[in-house]
């Protein structure tokens, strides 16, 4: 079998860190090469090492049988190689077709002939699928839409490997379905792809064959139908992998965190908690379940004391905190591990230390009279990196630099650190890869059962099911039904969710 | 090779480099010899004790406005506003020097306190309209520019004298100005001033990277967000922030007011000290240290380009262009940075 690309023992090397040491790569004409890794295992560098934004320092690549030295993104187009980015490059107010010609438009004397680039984007959309009408404006399209762009972007330039990063990461559960479709028809029509991911799951449904490294390791490649999702998570991470994490039956205490008819309005000043009633008591861990949008976001922010509440109550331990200062907040025993770690969770221009003690750089012993003492901090800093697995060159290096999964498990040291009576873990696993998720999984467990109350909000349905001892749908802003996890399922779940009442959901 | 610490240093050395070749380039196009050009620069900044004294006199100013304007960039803001602080920290000193009559150890510490509040005072305006509702300090900053200009024009004329352009000279117990200085330097305007300057450099220094408040400041700076979320309130970092830097500027005003001139003239334009600020702090990557080094570059430039028409016939004008060519290389560091990487690429 001839391969198309081959990456040969590739090594690259960045100052602290080997991101790539001796990973080879090949991937056969028209199949779907899945690259597998953990967040921060060394994947991305090792594309961009083909598409040329990094030189490595050792190893060779080939394409199509020929050595090549790729030095520039230019060369790797050239050679038919195309990337669909993660985060989309796209200009906002331009149509998709202007988007696709951009750098390289079909001219007619000066300006550009717009009208044989549509025609052109036209046919490949209907070549492939892609059902993209390539006069939208990128600004009104869906976000699954705006992907297709992307995918166009290099078929125009005429790209044969199409290199995916992390395509599902930002699609609704339905789009994945359709990307899936879309990239076996790529290949149909001879294209060979390279897909970058963590999930198993679409590994096991899309891919012919699988690269695994582990931190920055070449693992091997297995055949896809010769294996199974454990063996993959296993390989990954370098060890056993459980998808469900063990746990003891809670047995809850006193209730610590109480929010008794709270109401909440957001942004727009539109009511979205309305009329909340909601328990937490040590020793649980209450899952609150709900599709996006339903006043999940304004509730933690309410509790957290990010937000202000309308009327209603929340209390901590009998003692009422709503509308009290953050500070207050936290210094009451609450911890929160946010929803968006970037926005909220973390200065990313910091140094990873210095975001360890984002909250507490006030207290003894890292301030005393106002002066700092940083060696305090970067001490802390150093236990709580070594304690929960963040993977850095040194407390020094700046949040911006770790992996999303490092920077969320800094994050939650830093939160549990804190010992608080109630931990608000507002999707702490997003975009995260197994080992990831599994360790964070064990840790608000652990905590658990120290007799610490967990409220967590997910929109992963596995995740609520796995984690929780109590379960509250949430619906337009009310706890609409309270179940155990062990009494329920998806499928009553999803109903329950989208409003309908337990007897009725329970009924189907 | 070299690291990003190190990438960060050289930028600044290469862009002056730069700018200074440049300069020798336009000067050979118009027919004027570099070297005599910029030998009259050196012998202009350097060549005397006068001169040197002259060049000390006019770093101190520019020190303490390019900390003013460092300073809220460290934390996220953008003070455009310095120029208008230094004029309000010049009318303050001066006025509490023509108006009081007290012992030096109070009536200078006085002098200069008031300076400082002022500058923090006209700082806080702008502050204060952007952590409560939002207005971006870049334009409220240009038109306290223009207040400040005014006002002082008005109350020169019209409060602190009878019509006149200018105030009395402030009393000799207000003043920086210094006979043993000015004998050194063969009387050139040198004062204590600096002493201050190098100071306020340490002073900076110490809040942003050694008190928690410095902390908070900078954290607010790179993510209110995150900021907010931690338990720190936004919206008073936000007004402290500005306070700080307008009080460095009110003590540039201060350096004018009590150091070299002694009186306040009022003035038909801007004095460029808070605008030349902005030059120094962009040189100095907003570092107390750099920020010292850049103003001595400036001073430097500045003073010893008075001597260039004479001896070399170059006019000053072109160590106006050098100075902007150096700003433009800073500016576009990021060509810089892309050569050395390339270098560093090559070099391997």
């Amino acid at each position: 079998m001839d391969y198309i690309i081959e990456m040969l023992n590739i090594r690259k090397e960045f100052p602290g860190i080997v991101a790539n040491n001796n990973i080879t790569l090949q991937v056969q004409k028209g199949e779907i090469h899945a690259l597998l890794g953990e967040n921060g295992a060394g994947k991305s560098t090792l594309m961009n090492v083909l598409f040329g934004l990094y030189q490595p320092e050792k190893g060779e690549i080939k394409v199509r049988g020929e050595k090549v030295k790729i030095n520039d993104p230019n060369v790797a187009n050239r050679l038919g190689i195309g990337m669909v980015h993660q985060h989309f490059m796209l200009v906002d107010t331009f149509t998709v077709t202007e988007n696709i010609v951009l750098g390289s438009e079909p001219r007619k004397g000066l300006s550009v002939d717009i009208r044989k680039a549509e025609k052109e984007v036209a046919e490949l959309s209907k070549k492939y699928g892609l059902n993209v009408d390539p006069k939208a404006k990128i600004r009104d399209i869906s976000v699954g839409m705006q992907q297709r762009v992307e995918i166009l972007k290099t078929l125009y330039r005429g790209a044969d490997i199409l290199i995916f990063d992390e395509p599902t990461a930002v699609l609704t559960p339905q789009e994945i379905k359709e990307l899936i479709v879309i990239m076996k028809s790529l290949v149909k029509e001879g294209k060979s792809i390279i897909l970058i991911t963590h999930k198993l799951k679409e590994i096991m449904e899309v891919c012919d064959r699988c690269t695994v490294i582990r931190k920055g390791e070449g693992i091997g490649t297995v055949k896809v139908n010769e294996t199974n999702p454990n063996e993959l998570a296993s390989l990954m991470v370098g060890r056993e992998v459980s998808f469900t994490t063990e746990k003891q039956p809670s047995t809850p205490q006193d209730t610590y965190l109480s929010v008794k008819d709270l109401y909440v309005k957001d942004f727009r000043n539109v009511n979205m908690v309305k009329g909340l009633n909601l328990e937490v008591r040590a020793g649980e861990i209450v899952g609150i379940a709900g599709i996006d949008g339903n006043g999940q976001s304004e509730l933690i922010e309410a509790i957290t004391g990010l937000r202000k509440t309308e009327s209603g109550t929340v209390s901590l331990h009998n003692k009422v905190i709503s509308n009290l200062s953050t500070r207050k907040v936290t210094q009451s025993g609450i911890s929160h591990i946010p929803q968006d770690r970037h926005k909220y969770g973390l200065v990313l221009d910091f140094p990873i230390g210095d975001n360890m003690v984002l909250q507490t750089y006030y207290q003894k012993p890292f301030s005393n009279k106002g002066v700092m003492s940083f060696k305090n901090v970067y001490e802390k800093a150093k236990s709580l990196i070594k304690e929960y697995d963040v993977r850095t060159p040194s407390e020094m290096t700046k949040a911006r630099a770790l992996s999303g999964g490092n920077q969320q498990k800094a994050i939650i040291g830093r939160e549990i650190d804190r010992s608080p009576d109630l931990i608000v873990a507002a999707q702490p696993t997003r975009g995260l890869d197994v080992g990831a998720i599994e360790f964070i999984h064990r840790k608000l467990i652990e905590e658990r059962d120290k007799g610490r109350a967990v409220l967590l909000l997910s929109f992963e349905l596995d995740e609520i099911l796995n984690l929780s001892d109590r379960i509250a749908v949430m619906f337009d802003g009310q706890i609409i039904a309270e179940v155990k996890p062990e009494e329920t399922n998806e499928q009553e779940l999803g109903l329950l969710m989208a409003g309908n009442s337990t007897e009725k959901a329970g009924a189907e | 090779m070299f690291t990003n610490r190190m990438i960060n240093i050289l930028i600044p050395i290469i862009s002056v480099i730069l700018g200074l070749l440049s300069g020798a380039v336009i000067m050979l196009i118009f027919g004027y010899n570099p070297i005599a050009g910029y030998g009259a620069l050196w012998e202009g900044a350097f060549g005397d004790s006068y001169f040197f004294g002259e060049t000390i006199r006019m770093v101190t100013p520019y020190i303490l406005s390019g900390l003013a304007v460092a300073f809220a960039l460290r934390t996220g803001l953008l003070n455009i506003g310095v120029e208008g602080q230094v004029f309000v920290g010049w009318l303050a000193s001066v006025w509490v020097g023509v108006a009081f009559d007290l012992p030096m150890a109070i009536h200078l510490p006085l002098a200069i306190i008031a300076a400082a509040a002022a500058g923090a005072f006209w700082g806080f305006i702008p502050g204060i309209l952007k952590a409560k509702l939002g207005v971006h300090e870049v334009i409220v900053t240009i038109m306290m520019n223009y207040i400040a200009l005014y006002t002082t024009n008005a109350i020169v004329r019209h409060v602190i004298t009878d019509g006149e352009d200018q105030t009395e000279n402030i009393a000799d117990s207000a003043s920086l100005a210094s006979t043993w200085l000015a004998e050194m330097t063969f009387y050139s305007r040198m004062h204590y001033g600096i002493l201050i300057a190098l100071f306020m450099a340490l002073v900076m220094w110490f809040i942003l990277n050694k008190t928690s408040r410095g902390f908070e400041l900078r954290s607010v700076g790179y993510n209110p967000f995150a900021s907010n979320y931690a338990g720190m309130s936004v919206s008073k970092n936000i007004i402290l922030a500005m306070m700080i830097s307008g009080a460095f500027a009110g003590l540039a005003g201060a350096m004018e007011g009590l150091g070299t001139y002694g009186y306040l003239a009022s003035k038909s334009g801007f004095t460029n000290i808070g605008f030349e600020g902005i030059a120094v702090a962009l040189l100095g990557a907003n570092a107390a240290l750099g920020v010292v080094l850049a103003a001595f570059l400036f001073g430097i430039l500045k003073i010893g380009a008075l001597n260039m028409p004479t001896v070399a016939g170059v006019p000053t004008e072109l160590v106006e262009i050098v100075i902007a060519l150096i700003i433009f290389f800073v500016a576009s560091s990021y060509m810089i940075r892309w050569f050395i990487l390339r270098f560093k690429k090559e070099g391997k």
